[in-house]
């Protein structure tokens, strides 16, 4: 027994990828994650219109962030808002009466706000809350359309980048460097089933989602198409060189969930991103799952449309321009023919 | 018009992988190279498909190569009707010629009752046999097959020979490694290689002719020089001296390269 454990000790010292996984990553992930799993909502972005705006802006408690304070405005302004993500909460007024609308998409934040809007009624006569987008405010709402997000991120990362070592494993891919293809070629099909499939994926999430638990499709499909779109290459890129690093699929496998598991926790699928640690904040904002969540929370639940969700649609296409084009440059080199002269 | 290599040397870091290697083959030979694991075999195959860069030299190849890689070069999850069918797209093979091409591989390899078998499930020399079929079909100038009968048994391995035969009379250039010496005699030209460097290279006549000194036979082991063959001890001596009891003996393309390398391992 001793020489088995031995025997498995020298391999798993051997193996450096798997040893630092073992070690390092527990420590690095319980740190980040322990400052990223939170539900506890510090600060909502806030606005507040109407002829009473000044005077409730004064009086509202630290956790509403004001972002803008808008005497000339109404409802409709409000709305427009809350629609394009830019406050969570927006406080109209119209003489004596107020209401404060609240972003049903936000569920934490806006469970936040509602207990604060109750809480202040007394103290603002005439206050009343009203949750727009998700009056309910189902979970499922929420999360369906990080999890069309999480569904191209599998298959586009992990699957890809297994698909394409085991090419390398089984000595194919010397025999398509030989053959007459291009590295396009050879790309382009590499990918493209890949490509295909999380398309069906998505559409059958988000059918599943919006027929089976009702989550809302408020907005137009072609933002999120969009959206869809760009995510797959930046995903697809990212599967692309994770397997022009990797020797085998296991290490394909631990690197691709190594990409994976930041994306559920700080994306703000799961944690709103305002309640995370500003360390860790900073992560989520460089992870695409954080943008295409918006585009898809935003078109499904708040209905928003191509205007409103150009910033996260700007950072998904460059994100998916770097990465892709890293993807495809790296992958290119394994095919090109080396040079057949040399001289020393 | 001939391909090869002329005085290519690989390095991998510090390590040299070919050392000044040549070796040329012109369209109907078959030019086996030969050696153990570590010689440089698979090297001098990707080299001259141009999968691996090298440090000097010159690699001549044809545009178009067939190639066996050392895994067989099949695709597990394809049928063998649908690898060949894949092979004959890449190379943009119309429907009719690309169909005729394939059964024709089908039956000098003997898989046509295995055309819907998946490449996992078939037997190591019927992978083998399918990798030679995929290199064939494009109709190249120059196959390239690495180890193509490792692991094989008797019968499969002559199965495989006879194919490379086929390929030779239809004047293509073949250049297949091996591990056992035994297949070079069926070489038009050897290169036997070890550790990367050239042991003997030309015709097999040649490299016989070539061998220094004499082989005997002895009944017991006779010092460093000698080693087993069968029940009995062959012994090189390089001045030519018999040794007592020693009886001489034709020296075989195993006898020879084995000198090769004795003289490259006491070589100041």
């Amino acid at each position: 027994m001793l020489a088995m454990i031995i025997k498995e000790l020298r391999q798993v010292v051997r193996d450096k990828r798997t040893l630092a996984m073992l070690i390092v990553m527990p420590a690095v992930l319980l740190i980040i994650f322990g400052y990223a799993a939170s539900f506890d909502v510090e600060e909502i972005p806030t606005v507040v219109i109407g002829d009473q705006a000044q005077a409730i802006a004064d009086r509202l408690p630290e956790a509403f962030a004001i972002e803008s304070v808008d005497v000339g405005g109404g409802q409709a302004e409000a709305e427009e808002s809350l629609i394009a993500g830019d406050a969570h909460v927006a406080f109209v007024s119209n003489g004596s009466s107020s209401v404060a609308l609240i972003d049903g998409a936000e569920l934490f934040m806006a469970q936040a706000a509602l207990q604060l809007t109750t809480a202040m009624s007394s103290q603002v006569p005439g206050l009343t809350s009203q949750v727009l987008f998700n009056p309910d405010l189902d979970t499922s709402a929420v999360l369906v359309p990080g999890l069309a997000g999480l569904i191209i991120v599998f298959v586009g990362t992990l699957v890809t980048s297994m698909s394409v070592v085991r090419e390398h494993e089984a000595g194919t891919l010397e025999q398509l460097a030989v053959m007459p293809f291009r590295p396009r070629d050879v790309f382009i099909g590499k990918i493209t089933p890949y490509f295909l499939i999380a398309l069906v994926d998505i559409v059958i999430v988000l059918l599943i989602g919006t027929l089976v638990f009702d989550v809302p499709f408020n907005g137009s499909p072609l933002p999120l198409a969009l959206a869809a779109l760009m995510f797959l290459f930046v995903a697809l890129g990212v599967g692309v060189l994770i397997s022009s690093v990797s020797q085998n699929q296991a290490q394909a496998i631990q690197l691709a969930l190594m990409t994976l598991l930041p994306q559920v926790m700080l994306s703000g699928i799961i944690f709103p991103l305002s309640s995370m640690a500003a360390g860790v904040r900073w992560i989520g904002y460089l992870l695409p799952l954080t943008y295409f969540n918006q585009v898809a929370k935003g078109v499904m639940v708040r209905g928003a449309g191509l205007s409103d969700l150009m910033v996260p649609l700007g950072l998904l296409a460059l994100l998916g321009a770097v990465i892709f084009g890293i993807a495809v440059v790296r992958f290119s080199r394994q095919f090109e023919a080396a040079p057949s002269e040399a001289r020393v | 018009m001939s391909w090869g290599l002329d005085g290519v040397t690989v390095r991998f870091g510090g390590d040299v992988a070919l050392d000044d290697v040549s070796v040329s083959v012109s369209p109907g030979d078959i030019a086996v190279i030969v050696g153990g694991d570590g010689a440089g075999k698979s090297t001098l195959c990707r080299v001259l498909v141009g999968l691996t860069p090298i440090e000097s030299g010159v690699v001549r190849r044809p545009e178009r190569i067939g190639f066996q890689p050392e895994s067989s070069g099949v695709w597990a999850d394809l049928s063998v009707a649908e690898n060949l069918e894949f092979v004959a797209s890449a190379y943009g093979l119309e429907s009719g010629p690309a169909g005729r091409r394939i059964s024709y591989l089908l039956e000098i390899t003997g898989l046509g009752t295995a055309r819907d078998r998946l490449g996992r499930n078939l037997s190591g020399g019927m992978r083998q046999k399918l990798g030679v079929a995929m290199a064939l079909l494009s109709e190249p100038p120059l196959l390239v097959l690495d180890e193509p009968s490792t692991g094989l048994d008797p019968v499969s391995r002559l199965e495989l020979w006879s194919m490379i035969a086929l390929a030779s009379e239809e004047e293509r250039a073949v250049v297949a490694t091996t591990a056992y010496v035994d297949e070079a005699s069926r070489a038009t030209t050897v290169l036997a290689l070890d550790e990367g460097a050239v042991l003997a290279w030309g015709s097999v006549d040649a490299v016989l002719a070539a061998m220094p000194g004499r082989i005997y036979e002895t009944a017991e082991r006779a010092g460093a020089s000698s080693w087993r063959r069968g029940r009995a001890w062959r012994v090189w001596s390089g001045d030519g001296t018999a040794p007592s009891g020693a009886r001489e003996t034709t020296p075989d393309l195993a006898d020879v390269v084995t000198v090769a390398a004795l003289t490259r391992e006491t070589r100041p």
